[in-house]
């Protein structure tokens, strides 16, 4: 039997991996952006959880404007991404270092 | 959704429709009559900033719309006023700039104006719903902005930055917010204080949710220890698009923290002000002494915001009506005085180079004596001088803290204002005592010329008649 612990079990940890993948990536900034929408897809399958477990829909209602802005953000990101590969022909997380001081 | 509902977001609609307007406009508005979208845009800010003085709610008065997401109250009306006029300002200031730098294109203002929407529908939110979406189509917007300069590696690589490390912090403030939604069973910030004070909610989900939403809203604000992508930003992005991300985005950082933390999680309010007391106090240490340490004043700007958002904090964190009332005039001053000081790096920016150096500044008094005394009534003002509009800002939070009982916050909050008058007083004696490097004037059109005299003088008139402003802050939470 499935309970809400398990839901929220999965959430926290696909939560860790995203952030850790953030902190621990030093190579490709696609990787980073891949971290930010597992993020947001973790905060998703807690809040179906707690909206199907607390028999309330405004949670799953949520989860509709997350999944738009994800994708809006996405396509921002990778617009940036572009421009920076266009100015430093490299995504690597390692040369993002002129801004120091 | 009845249209007396509607009404009562008039001045949010009437800001969408302005930008799809302009957005439209602009497409057909010649390469060298761009002026035109320029006006258009200032103009829809003058009409909003009238439409939201009409419609705005007495003292204590506060109405719910949208199946109860959408608040207006006092402190959204005039902190909405208080956006629209900046912004204005901003955008004087932005198009000189701008022109020169071979940036001058209609996407400035559609963005600028889709970001005070997102500002807007932050305010006004009162569920996290709204909130959330405010936020992020405020945060949206100013990625874009900051890579506006497609052709500078400084621009696409402070966006990247900023684009990260904001969405990482809306992440956790999502992620808080969910188990905020578990442990209480609702969205809507009333119910969620209502749900605390009633005892609710399992009490390990709900300090893992505050954890996640304090994080949240100091990345946003910038405090130390989640304050990295500030200077940065600041460094990198186009000084016109500085100017714009240092004065209207702080307004929405306060209506953030009030809406989160006042309206949703007055019930744990001993939790969080232990947070937010070691985030203000990091900010005021941090803050002050990186910028002494800087050589490029854009930078130094930026680290003297994160002591400002430190200062600022110390108002919320005493969580009374007159701490946050104290906060709130904080955010006001401070976006006021941070334009101003902006303004003054664009003016002495020559063609396409940006002057931000501090050597840039020697000898401005013998270069344009008005000019530099207008700076320095800013720099004043930002070092907390008496008689200026910042002392008293500084004045109404450290007497808030004092209150709430944190007698050693405020001592430190005063040491480091002394600390921060040494680098904010280098750049005045910069000015008047240090030959100049280079013998030209200033050249600024007139527009640009009246607004930064108004901001200027209005450094000094506002501290010296600061009562009216004061007291219109403290309308706003009775």
């Amino acid at each position: 039997m499935l309970t809400l612990a398990h839901f929220l079990t999965l959430g926290a940890v696909l939560f860790c991996i995203s952030v850790a993948g953030i902190f621990l990536n030093r190579r490709n900034v696609l990787i980073l952006l891949m971290c930010i929408e597992l993020m947001l897809l973790a905060v998703n399958i807690n809040f179906v959880a707690f909206s199907r477990f607390l028999d309330n829909m405004d949670g799953q209602v949520f989860v509709f404007f997350i999944l738009t802005v994800a994708a809006a953000e996405a396509a921002i990101g990778l617009a940036i991404l572009v421009v920076l590969f266009r100015n430093r022909r490299s995504i690597d997380v390692e040369e993002l270092s002129d801004l120091r001081g | 959704m009845t249209i007396a509902e509607l009404e009562l977001a008039l001045p949010e609609i009437f800001v969408l429709s302005a930008a799809c307007v302009i957005l439209l406009a602009d497409l057909f508005i010649a390469e060298q009559r761009r002026g035109l979208t320029h006006m258009l845009a200032v103009f829809s800010l003058i009409f909003a900033a009238i439409l939201s003085l009409r419609l705005m709610l007495p003292p204590g008065e506060t109405v719910y719309a949208f199946s109860d997401t959408f608040v207006r109250d006092r402190f959204g009306d005039i902190l909405k006023v208080f956006s629209y006029l900046i912004l204005a300002a901003v955008f004087v200031y932005a198009k000189h700039s701008l022109r020169r730098a071979g940036l001058f294109k209609g996407e400035f203002y559609t963005l600028s104006l889709f970001a005070l929407l997102g500002v807007m529908v932050l305010i006004s939110a009162s569920s996290m719903i709204t909130l959330y979406l405010g936020l992020e189509l405020l945060a949206l917007s100013t990625y874009a902005l900051v890579a506006l300069d497609r052709e500078s590696r400084f621009g696409s690589e402070a966006a990247m930055k900023y684009f990260i490390l904001g969405s990482l912090a809306s992440g956790l403030l999502l992620y808080g917010m969910s188990l905020l939604y578990g442990a209480t069973g609702s969205l809507q910030l009333a119910e969620v204080s209502a749900a605390l004070t009633g005892g609710a909610g399992d009490s390990m989900l709900l300090t893992f949710g505050l954890v996640f939403v304090v994080i949240g809203v100091a990345f946003k604000l910038g405090a130390v220890p989640f304050h990295m992508w500030v200077p940065d930003v600041y460094h990198g992005a186009p000084v016109a698009i500085t100017l714009f991300i240092s004065s209207v985005p702080k307004l929405a950082g306060l209506a953030l923290a009030i809406r989160l933390l006042d309206n949703g999680l007055s019930g744990l309010h001993g939790d969080w002000q232990g947070m937010l007391v070691v985030l203000a106090a990091l900010s005021l240490i941090l803050g002050n002494f990186a910028a002494i340490a800087q050589t490029n004043i854009k930078r130094m700007l930026a680290y003297s915001t994160i002591s400002h958002m430190g200062f600022m904090l110390l108002g919320i964190l005493a969580g009374t009506p007159e701490g946050y009332a104290a906060a709130m005039f904080y955010a006001i001053a401070y976006a006021l005085m941070s334009a101003g000081a902006f303004a003054v790096i664009i003016l002495l920016s020559d063609g396409e180079r940006e002057a931000d150096q501090l050597d840039d500044f020697k000898g401005l008094a013998r270069r344009s004596p008005w000019h530099a005394f207008l700076m320095m009534m800013i720099l004043f003002s930002l070092a907390g001088v008496p008689v200026f509009l910042g002392f008293f800002a500084k004045w109404q939070v450290i007497a808030a803290v004092i209150a709430a009982g944190f007698t050693w916050l405020a001592v430190l909050a005063v040491l480091m204002a002394v600390v921060g008058a040494f680098y904010y007083l280098r750049v005045v004696k910069l000015m008047y005592f240090d030959e100049p490097e280079v013998e030209h004037g200033l050249v600024a059109p007139v527009d640009f010329r009246a607004v930064l005299t108004a901001n200027g003088v209005a450094m000094l008139a506002l501290g010296l008649f600061s009562g009216g402003l004061i007291s219109l802050c403290i309308s706003a939470f009775v």
